[in-house]
C-alpha cells in the first residue's frame, strides 16, 4: 500500500479582518485550513500578539509583572509608547479597568480622554477594552467608540448583557467589535448571530470565547476553539468565521504558578521564568487551537511567543 | 477501521442476557465503540465475531511500552485527532537528551535530575519519563560508557539510545536487558543491522527517515525483518514541519488506517532557548507527539509542560476532579471561615486561589460531587444539604473551628434552611456566587 498524504480541503474560511489604519494596520484570520496548516490550504496572516496596558496603575497586577512596566505604567500615555516604541508592539489592547464601579469608578469622559490621548501617542492598531462590568461597559464603551471614531479599532466586549448599544456604537463609529461568550461552542454562536441580525457586519466581528490559563481550565478554551475553527472550515458556517481572541495576560498573571516565590515552593524552580513561560505556553497552545489575536502582559512571553510563530509560518 | 456501535451490535448474539453487565446487547455495543467495555465480558460471542471485532479494535496507532516495572511508559492506541472527540489515550513521554560526550559527574548529574522529576499535579504523579543517549562522540566505547553511568543511576527511566552506528546500539543497549529500551537511528542505510539489533534485544526502533513516503516505506521492511515496535521520525525540524508531518502521519493512522504509519512519532524540541524550546514542546504536545525530546529540563520548565500534558490528556468527558477533604489555605485558626464547595478541580482552583488573593487563612471543604461544579451538581442530587451536612459531621472539623459557621456557594443560597436543620448548631452562611467576589466578601467581614 503506497501512501499519499492525506491533505485535506475545507469548503469554509477565516474572514480577514483588517485593524488600525494607515501603514500600522494589521491583519487577521484569512485562512481556510486549521491553524499552521500552510501545507494545504492559505494561511496569510500570522497570529498577532498585542501588549495589554491600562487606564490607571497595575496596583492589581502582581508583583512579578508590575515591576517589569514600573516607571511607564503609571500613566497609559507612556506606558502605550513605551510598548510601541521600545518593546516594537504590533498593536496595542487599553483595558479600562479603572472605570469599574468597584475601581476607580472612572467616568465615560475620562475614559474618552485616555482613549485619545492614547490613541494620539500610537500609530498601531488599539483594542479598547472594558472592565467587564456589563453594566458600566454598556456606557464606558459608547463614549470610547466615538472618541476614536475612523480609528478601526477594535471595541469589547460586548456579551449578552450588553451587546446591542455596544455593537451600536462600534457599528456607527467604524470598529470592529470582540463578542465575548462563556465557554460555550453554542453560546458563542448565539451572540454572533444576534449581533449580526442588529446589521452590524460578520467580517467585522472577532470572537472571544473566553480564556483559561494554562493547568486552570485550559483544556476547555482549548476545544472551544477548535471546535469553532473545525465550524468554520468544514461546515462553512458563517457565524464561526470569524477570528478568534485569546485574552491571556488577565487569567495567566492571576494563577498560583505565575506568583508563588521560589523560596515558598521551591520545586517549582524559578518564579521569573514559569511565569512567563505559564503565559507565553497558554498562548502557544491556544494558537495551535486557533487564537489569531492574542493579548498578553510580558514582554518575554510575547518575544517568545513570537520567535515561535517564526518557526511555525 | 473503527466499527460504530450498531455495527457491532450486528455480530453480538442479541440475547440481551445482562451477563456482560448492561441491560442489552445494544447498550453493550455502545460499550464497545467507545472502549468503555471489552468483548470478554460476552459469555456467548462467536468465533467468527471475536474475529472480526479483534480486527476492528486493533488500534490504529501500534501501542509501545518503553521501560519496565511502575514506571513503564505506553506510548500510542490513539484514536481520534482532536481531543473534544474522545480522550488522546497515552500521554506522550518527555525525554531529556544525555550527550555521550558529556563527562561522567554531569551525566550522573543529568540522571539525577530526571530521577528527582517527579511532581505531583491535581493527584496525578507527572515526571520527565526517559533519558535519551545519544551517541554525539561518534564513538562506540564512549556511547556505552555514558550508557552503563545512565543505566546505574537513572536504573528506572526508559532510555532511547540514540546512535546509527550498529555496533555502538547493540553494546549500549545490552545494558538495559529487559527494560525495553528505544534503539533509535535505523534508517535507509542501515535499516537491517539496527532492526536486527532491535530484534535481538527485545527493543523498540526507531527509525527516520526524510519525509513519509520513505518513512512509510522503512516501516514495512523493518516489520519484514521482524521488529513490530516502531516509533517514527519523519524528519521534521522546525515547529511548521512537526505539525504538518504528525498531522498527516494521525491522518494516515487513523483515517486512512494506514499501518505503514500507525506508530508513535518522536519529535525532537532541543533549541538554544530553553524558553523557545519550551513552546516548540507545547506544540508537540498538542499536535500528536508521543515522544518529545528535550535538552535542558529545569524545574519551572517541566511544570509549565507536565501541566500542558495533562491539560491536553484529559478525558472532555470526565471532569477533573480533587480529593474531598478539608483544604487548610494559609494557617487557618480556630476561628477562621469555613468555606464548603464542589470537587471540580476547576472549582477547587478557582475558590482556592481567590481565597489565597484575599490574604486570609481560610478552610475549605471540598465535597465529592463526581467532579461537578456547584450548580450542575445541586441539579443532579449530588450537593444536597444532606450530602453536605453528612459531610460536615464526618469530617471531623466541628472539633477544630471555634465558631460552627459554614460558608455555601452563593447559588446554592436556596440550601442554608435545611442545612441549618440538618447541622443543628451551626450557623449557614451565604457567600458570594462567583469565586472572584470571596476578596470582598471576606474583606467585608474583617
Amino acid at each position: 500500500m503506497a501512501y499519499t498524504a492525506p491533505k485535506e480541503t475545507y469548503p469554509g474560511k477565516v474572514y480577514s479582518v483588517t485593524i488600525g489604519t494607515g501603514d500600522r494596520a494589521a491583519t487577521l484570520g484569512g485562512e481556510n485550513v486549521l491553524p499552521f496548516h500552510s501545507f494545504e490550504g492559505e494561511t496569510p496572516n500570522r497570529p498577532l500578539v498585542a501588549f495589554e496596558i491600562q487606564d490607571v496603575p497595575p496596583a492589581d497586577w502582581p508583583e512579578n509583572i508590575r515591576k517589569v512596566f514600573a516607571g511607564v505604567s503609571d500613566d497609559p500615555v507612556t506606558w502605550a509608547k513605551y510598548c510601541q516604541n521600545e518593546l516594537k508592539a504590533k498593536a496595542i489592547a487599553l483595558r479600562l479597568v479603572g472605570t469599574h464601579p468597584d475601581r476607580e469608578n472612572r467616568s465615560a469622559e475620562d475614559a474618552a480622554k485616555t482613549v485619545r490621548d492614547v490613541l494620539a501617542a500610537i500609530n498601531v492598531p488599539l483594542i479598547i477594552l472594558g472592565s467587564n462590568h456589563a453594566e458600566k461597559d454598556s456606557v464606558i464603551l459608547v463614549a470610547v467608540a466615538e472618541a476614536a471614531k475612523d480609528k478601526n479599532c477594535i471595541i469589547g466586549k460586548a456579551q449578552e448583557a450588553n451587546y446591542k448599544t455596544i455593537a451600536a456604537a462600534a457599528m456607527a463609529n467604524n470598529h470592529k467589535l470582540v463578542a465575548m461568550s462563556e465557554l460555550d461552542i453554542n453560546l458563542s454562536k448565539q451572540l454572533n448571530i444576534l449581533i449580526t441580525q442588529m446589521g452590524f457586519e460578520k467580517e467585522r466581528v472577532i470572537t472571544d470565547p473566553m480564556c483559561s490559563a494554562l493547568g486552570y481550565g485550559l483544556e476547555y478554551t482549548y476545544s472551544v476553539m477548535e471546535r469553532i475553527r473545525l465550524a468554520a472550515l468544514t461546515q462553512n458556517d458563517q457565524t464561526m468565521q470569524q477570528p478568534l481572541l485569546a485574552d491571556v495576560g488577565m487569567y495567566v498573571w492571576k494563577v498560583k504558578e505565575t506568583q508563588a516565590s521560589e523560596s515558598d515552593l521551591p520545586q517549582w524552580g524559578s518564579a521569573e521564568e514559569r511565569g512567563i513561560l505559564w503565559e507565553a505556553e497558554t498562548a502557544t497552545a491556544l494558537m495551535i487551537a486557533g487564537a489569531e489575536l492574542l493579548i498578553m502582559r510580558h514582554p518575554k512571553a510575547a518575544a517568545a511567543v513570537e520567535s515561535v510563530i517564526e518557526e511555525l509560518v | 477501521m473503527a466499527l460504530s456501535g450498531v455495527e457491532i451490535f450486528k455480530l453480538l448474539p442479541k440475547t440481551n442476557c445482562k451477563k456482560c453487565g448492561q441491560p442489552t446487547c445494544l447498550a453493550f455495543a455502545m460499550k464497545l465503540a467507545q472502549r468503555q467495555a471489552t468483548l470478554d465480558l460476552c459469555p456467548d460471542v462467536s468465533e467468527e465475531a471475536k474475529q472480526k471485532l479483534g480486527e476492528a479494535s486493533a488500534p490504529p496507532v501500534r501501542p509501545i511500552t518503553l521501560g519496565a516495572g511502575d514506571k513503564a511508559t505506553k506510548m500510542g492506541e490513539e484514536t481520534v485527532l482532536f481531543r473534544h472527540d474522545k480522550k488522546f489515550v497515552n500521554p506522550c513521554i518527555f525525554a531529556l537528551e544525555v550527550k555521550d560526550t558529556l563527562s561522567e559527574a554531569e551525566i550522573t548529574a543529568l540522571c539525577d535530575q530526571v530521577v528527582s522529576s517527579e511532581m505531583d499535579r491535581v493527584g496525578q504523579k507527572l515526571r520527565i519519563d526517559g533519558i535519551m543517549l545519544s551517541n554525539a562522540s561518534g564513538d562506540a566505547a564512549k556511547l556505552e560508557t555514558a550508557a552503563k553511568t545512565v543505566a546505574a543511576k537513572a536504573a528506572a527511566v526508559a532510555v532511547i539510545i540514540n546512535t546509527t552506528n550498529p555496533q555502538a546500539a547493540e553494546t549500549a543497549v545490552k545494558l538495559f536487558a529487559g527494560k525495553k529500551p528505544l534503539v533509535f537511528g535505523a534508517n535507509a542505510s542501515n535499516l537491517e543491522a539496527m532492526a536486527t539489533v532491535a530484534k535481538n534485544n527485545k527493543a523498540a526502533l526507531g527509525i527516520s527517515a526524510a519525509g513519509l513516503e520513505e518513512l512509510s516505506v522503512l516501516t514495512e521492511k523493518a516489520k519484514g525483518f521482524g521488529v513490530e515496535d516502531l516509533v517514527l521520525d519523519s524528519g521534521a525540524q522546525t515547529a511548521k514541519a512537526i505539525i504538518e508531518n504528525n498531522t498527516l502521519i494521525r491522518r494516515a493512522a487513523i483515517k486512512k488506517n494506514f499501518k505503514p504509519l500507525g506508530y508513535p512519532v518522536i519529535s525532537f524540541a532541543q533549541r538554544g532557548d530553553s524558553l523557545l524550546e519550551a513552546l516548540v514542546a507545547s506544540v508537540c504536545i498538542a499536535k500528536y507527539s508521543s515522544i518529545v525530546v528535550l535538552s535542558s529540563i529545569e524545574k519551572w520548565k517541566n511544570l509549565a509542560l507536565f501541566t500542558l500534558r495533562q491539560n491536553i490528556y484529559t478525558d472532555p468527558q470526565v471532569p477533573m476532579q480533587v480529593e474531598q477533604k478539608i483544604y487548610n489555605i494559609g494557617d487557618p485558626k480556630p476561628d477562621s471561615p469555613l468555606f464548603v464547595t464542589t470537587n471540580f478541580s476547576l472549582t477547587y482552583f478557582i475558590v482556592s486561589g481567590e481565597i489565597e488573593n484575599s490574604k486570609a487563612s481560610c478552610r475549605l471543604a471540598v465535597m465529592d460531587s463526581e467532579g461537578l461544579s456547584v450548580l450542575t451538581a445541586w441539579a443532579a442530587g449530588k450537593f444536597t444539604a444532606g450530602k453536605i451536612a453528612q459531610f460536615i459531621i464526618d469530617s471531623g472539623i466541628e472539633k477544630e473551628v471555634a465558631n460552627k459557621e459554614l460558608i455555601i456557594p452563593g447559588y446554592v443560597a436556596i440550601l442554608s434552611g435545611s442545612l441549618e436543620e440538618k447541622l443543628p448548631g451551626w450557623k449557614i452562611t451565604v457567600g458570594p456566587r462567583e469565586a472572584n467576589a470571596i476578596p470582598a466578601f471576606l474583606k467585608s467581614r474583617a
